[in-house]
């Protein structure tokens, strides 16, 4: 509680706690995670995969996604931000590089943390793979991964639109 | 065929960071007690009120479009809330011109607000997506990866987000409206400031602010009666699109790109460069500036970066945008798209004081919300379509 300009001011933290029902797709994504495996979906119609496949249908034809998929383990790069900033929730210690995931055999790419190499030399094209964290602590969740690290391998040459998803 | 609709009454609030002094209804109030002003009119000459706001969690105030029926003075009229994240200030408009222009209503008040110091938009905007990975930071985590995008396709130098900053920065300080009244940047201070979400500079983010806009909306009818300046209202057009699709321009997004081109189409343009004498242009990293300069039409693919370099868009520039400082230097979010569309008619009505582009016939009012997926935009003029 605040006092200022002869005004009495409250923080008052207000919270939601609902229930999320997976579906049929991102079900077999989340089981998937739970045994250490990245499972996407691919359109019936377009055949591109998306991974995760949250929505259930593919946004440009409107097909409900089909097979699955595993896609990755190892990915590449497409874009990226050094975060600096400090906010509230946040549960990374900055800096910490977010970085737009394509893995192999996805057609989107995905957020996830870059660490093991100093957030200036991460680049467009960078090939990473995942580092799980101890089994104990798997649960439904890409969480389940500690971070990306880089694989030493040599760059994937992105194509001009590397700002794309 | 749709009838004319015209602007004929502006108003907004000072924008500040808190505006302790109002409640959000007071601060709805101010805006439109100005625009009633600015048209001469009172409320009992309204026929219909259109609101909008980004989304309720900012501020944590669940359809505040019913508890501001009384600041609104809106018993016994109809009331429309219109959501599209944070180009709903322009979509706002939009909509309420549209009930002109569908012969419905005469007289049409429209509202944009956002009260942010009331909540905490950083932490509504950075909720942890179940089951996945919390590495999302704000508005600025999502949007820097499209910013380094665009710099690798275009190969833009480092300092052009900080020279929009300061372009902006520097405009604010001739309207009395805006936020930030920063009058001493340079470019060399402001490629000093920290990399907030790299490559997005401290210079090249919004402020969070308090503010409102409010617009009054006449058909020709009405307006051919009304004593004072117009703006009408030449074309309006939306497009929106996923967020995530594989293969997402996300640079240059498809549906901005399809809303401009219908805009043109619709406003008879056929050179936008040209016949375009400002803009008002939905800016709150600086680097989108050059990018929607391309997205809009204005500039070649790549070449957005090059006419912030040479001083296009300055004020004194062939195609001045963002006058009044934009939302670089005032962004209170639900109100951030219409206070470019209520600019963009300031500039033709010739009300905009000192950041007057002298002789303004024809400006554009630009917004994009979401994960630049909504698009807003209207065009209008001093004359008569």
């Amino acid at each position: 509680m605040s006092e200022a300009d002869g005004l009495v001011r409250l923080r008052q933290p207000i919270g939601v706690t609902y229930n999320w029902s997976a579906g049929p797709n991102a079900t077999s994504h989340l089981a998937g995670l739970m045994n250490g495996k990245f499972v996407g979906k691919r359109c019936p119609s377009c055949a591109l995969v998306y991974f995760p496949p949250r929505n259930g249908v593919c946004p440009k034809c409107a097909k409900i996604l089909a097979g699955d998929v595993e896609v990755g383990p190892k990915g590449t790069i497409t874009t990226f931000c050094i975060v600096n900033v400090p906010f509230l929730g946040q549960k990374i210690k900055l800096p910490y590089v977010a970085a737009q995931i394509l893995l192999d055999g996805a057609d989107i790419s995905m957020q996830h943390l870059i660490q093991e190499c100093e957030a200036e030399d991460v680049r467009i094209g960078m090939r990473v793979e995942p580092v799980w964290k101890d089994k104990s602590e798997w649960g439904p969740s890409l969480e389940n991964i500690q971070h990306f690290r880089p694989t030493g391998e040599p760059d994937r040459v992105m194509g001009t639109e590397s700002g794309a998803s | 065929m749709a009838e004319l609709c015209a602007v004929v009454g502006v108003g907004q609030t000072k924008h500040a960071a808190c505006r302790a002094d109002v409640s959000i209804a007071g601060l709805v109030r101010e805006a439109v007690d100005r625009a009633l002003a600015d048209a001469n009119i009172t409320i009992a000459d309204v026929d219909a009120i259109v609101i909008g706001k980004a989304p309720d969690s900012l501020e944590g105030v669940a359809m505040p479009e019913l508890w501001l029926a009384d600041a609104l003075a809106a018993h016994g009229k109809p009331v429309f809330r219109v959501h599209t994240a944070g180009s709903v200030g322009g979509s706002t408009a939009i909509v309420a011109a549209q009930h002109v222009m569908a012969g419905i209503h005469g007289t049409v008040l429209t509202i944009g607000f956002e009260k942010q110091s009331d909540g905490n938009a950083m932490w509504a905007l950075s909720v942890p997506i179940p089951f996945g990975m919390p590495v999302h930071a704000g508005a600025g985590g999502y949007f820097s990866p499209i910013v380094r995008g665009y710099i690798a396709r275009s190969g833009a130098p480092s300092h052009i987000g900080a020279m929009v900053a300061v372009k902006d920065r520097t405009n604010a300080c001739k309207n009395p409206y805006a936020h930030l009244h920063e009058p001493d940047w340079t470019l060399e201070k402001a490629l000093e400031t920290p990399m907030l979400w790299d490559p997005i500079r401290f210079i090249e983010t919004c402020p969070s602010s308090d503010g409102a806009m409010a617009l009054v909306l006449m058909s020709e009818e009405r307006a051919d009666k009304h004593a004072g300046p117009k703006a009408w209202v030449h074309a309006t057009s939306m497009r929106s699109e996923p967020t995530a699709f594989a293969g997402r321009e996300q640079v240059s997004p498809v549906a901005g790109e399809m809303c401009a081109a219908d805009l043109w189409r619709k406003g008879g343009i056929k050179n936008p460069a040209e016949e375009i004498d400002v803009v008002e242009m939905y800016v709150p990293f600086a680097w989108f500036e050059p990018m929607w300069l391309e997205n809009l039409g204005f500039a070649p693919r790549n070449e957005g970066w090059r006419w912030v370099e040479d001083g296009i868009t300055e004020m004194g520039g062939s195609l001045p945008v963002n006058p009044s400082g934009g939302v670089l230097s005032s962004n209170p979010i639900g109100a951030s798209g219409m206070l470019r569309f209520g600019e963009a008619a300031m500039q033709v009505m010739g009300k905009a004081g000192e950041h007057q582009i002298e002789g303004a016939k024809k400006a554009i009012g630009h917004a994009y919300g979401g994960g630049s997926q909504f698009f807003a935009m209207w065009l209008v003029s001093s004359t008569k379509p």
